[in-house]
């Protein structure tokens, strides 16, 4: 069975391209603005998830399907990034009962 | 109801729910943002026929990542009153900053032209299980098992982390 893709129905490409920027940039500004190491990985988390939203448009835009392994593997590394991360975090917040990432200048050595 | 208007709908409804990821002010709130954004962008995926894609962003992020964010919140006990404020200069400068990189993303792209390949006409088949496994298992099938010496290491690496040591408490 082959079914029609999007992009044959009318849906540009640039549409995800400036929607998966937008994203990006949202998870940019939330790496900058937010304090909270927790709310720091969710961030990262989004962008990544940006970054696999045009790899599969353009995946699906030009009939490869190279792009959507590229996809699977950044989901592989974004979950050993997590748990890493996290437990870090957690052992952080056992030496100095915070999340705040301006109060992690105090780890020396 | 046009195509056009669904996946337009469905980005707006997509950057909404991102936004309030980053502003919402208590982290269990920002972290079920997020578990939303990662439902719409899977429904995106469903859209461009990218099924397998769709089902693992599904299960792993929704379904297991942020999960392990739930339980991080859980054990933390964060309260409201003391989250962290940030300076509003701080805020200022990020928001521009983050402006001026959607700018230049933007402007990037917009000269990269983008030139339809002839797999365009026929082909829509690729992101099922069937043609991903193939190519996963054929072409790619060095990175898929060093990916798993990947998880090998972040697992040694966490229940490390994770064990208390003795003499670090006091």
């Amino acid at each position: 069975m082959t079914l029609a893709s999007i992009f044959q129905m009318g849906v540009s490409i640039e549409f995800y391209m400036v929607l998966s920027t937008l994203l990006f940039c949202i998870g940019a500004v939330g790496v900058m603005v937010r304090r909270n190491a927790i709310i720091l990985l969710m961030c990262i988390e989004l962008m990544l998830n940006s970054v696999n939203l045009l790899l599969v448009a353009f995946s699906t835009y030009f009939g490869k399907a190279d792009g959507q392994i590229f996809v699977f593997f950044i989901m592989v590394v974004a979950a050993a990034e997590a748990t890493v991360g996290l437990s870090i975090l957690v052992m952080a917040y056992r030496n100095l009962r915070t999340t705040d990432v301006g109060l992690f200048n105090k780890l020396n050595g | 109801m046009s195509l056009q208007l669904i996946t337009a709908l469905l980005g707006g409804v997509t950057v909404g729910s991102a936004l309030m990821v980053v502003l919402s002010k208590h982290p269990v709130r920002s972290v079920l943002y997020l578990v939303l954004t990662f439902f719409l962008i899977s429904s995106n995926y469903i859209l461009m026929n990218a099924q397998f894609i769709a089902v693992v962003n599904i299960i792993v992020y929704a379904g297991a990542i942020m999960v392990l964010f739930l339980f991080v919140l859980m054990l933390l006990n964060l309260k409201k009153e003391n989250e962290p404020k940030t300076s509003l200069t701080i805020k200022l400068v990020s928001v521009i900053s983050g402006g001026i990189l959607f700018t230049v993303f933007i402007a990037a792209l917009k000269d990269g032209a983008v030139i339809a390949s002839s797999g365009l006409l026929e082909n829509n088949n690729q992101g099922l299980v069937e043609n991903l496994g193939q190519l996963l298992f054929t072409k790619y099938v060095l990175p898929f098992e060093v990916s798993s010496v990947l998880f090998i290491a972040s697992m040694v690496g966490a229940v490390m982390l994770a064990k208390r040591e003795k003499q670090t408490i006091d």
